[in-house]
């Protein structure tokens, strides 16, 4: 590795000054990191989360249940889009606890790619049904393990997707399949942005009781 | 990488010793994609992990890539930063809000050109 460049490549445009995120989920072993790696300028990182079943803000004695944290592990990248728009990629777990820390970590989020390994499809209803829950717009991306293939109709029915979400395929170790997600994903956040009636400069409405 | 992972094997002792006993960094919304500057350059006594965010912080970082460089959570990472920036030590980039519960069009679209021209 060319120390040099890696170096010069980690540091951010002193003139970086809007953080924008992407959130890639799926299941152990579906090929989050690589994807994220495949895009990334940096090599991907890991951090985690931490949330006590107490919840947060209690630092009286009661503070001890903190003992039973709850730690979720997540891995990012970073793509520099121009002088000052900067892209952070997550790759995140999409088992059940994850979810309970979705506000902290990932509010604002531009949008979500659900990464799919179809010879373990039902590994992914839980992330759909949780992004379909918290209204984030996401495309489903099935990463190629070389398996029995099948037709975007019987993955669509096995997910119970709805029509106007995109079902992309690709490669997660390509740089070219993996930017492809992103942008199909962008196009289509685009097109929900348009779709939207609501969309304008106003307050976030109330949702229905 | 080796390194022993943040918060995982970590008694929650050491983390509340490390904010001083918070556990919640109050109103100051430090997103996880919030870019931090330092304004000053660490001074001797300082706590090392303040420190370590003022010579991580020359150039803007992420939160995120702070919290993985000092190997804490986030949302101890987080208290530590509403430190500095308490103190003026700091400056923070906040994301750009949105008006609405979706992204902007215009934002959209550079996120379009920036990915075509990876």
């Amino acid at each position: 590795m060319d120390s040099a460049i890696s170096e010069q490549r980690q540091t951010l445009s002193s003139t970086a000054d809007n953080g924008l995120k992407i959130v890639v989920v799926g299941g152990f072993g579906v090929g989050k990191t690589t994807l994220v790696r495949s895009v990334s300028e940096i090599r991907p990182l890991n951090t985690e989360e931490t949330m006590s079943q107490a919840g947060e803000g209690i630092d009286d004695t009661v503070g001890v249940a903190a003992k039973t944290a709850t730690t979720v592990a997540f891995d990012f990248g970073r793509i520099s889009l121009d002088a000052r728009n900067v892209l952070y990629l997550f790759g995140a777990p999409g088992q059940e606890r994850f979810w309970f820390l979705w506000d902290r970590l990932f509010s604002g989020t531009l949008g979500a790619v659900v990464l799919v390994d179809t010879r373990r499809i039902s590994d992914s209803w839980y992330a759909v049904d949780r992004l379909e829950h918290h209204g984030t717009p996401f495309v489903v991306a099935c990463n190629d393990f070389g398996g029995p293939s099948h037709s975007p109709a019987e993955i669509r029915e096995a997910l119970d997707l709805a029509d106007e979400v995109p079902l992309v395929f690709c490669d997660a170790r390509s740089r070219e399949s993996s930017k492809q997600v992103l942008i199909s994903l962008v196009e289509h956040l685009k097109n929900v942005v348009a779709a939207d009636p609501e969309h304008g400069p106003r307050p976030v409405p109330e949702p229905a009781p | 990488m080796s390194r022993v992972r943040p918060g995982r094997d970590d008694s929650p002792d050491r983390l509340y010793t490390l904010t001083g006993g918070r556990s919640s960094s109050g109103s100051t919304a430090f997103d996880v994609v919030t870019l931090v500057v330092a304004e000053s350059d660490p001074a001797p006594g300082m706590q090392s992990e303040h420190a370590a965010i003022l010579r991580m912080c020359r150039f803007p970082t992420a939160v995120v890539e702070v919290a993985a460089g000092l190997g804490l959570p986030v949302s101890i990472t987080r208290i530590l930063l509403a430190d500095l920036h308490d103190t003026g030590r700091i400056s923070a980039r906040h994301p750009r809000p949105t008006s609405y519960r979706l992204p902007d069009h215009d934002i959209l679209e550079q996120v379009l050109v920036g990915l075509r021209n990876l």
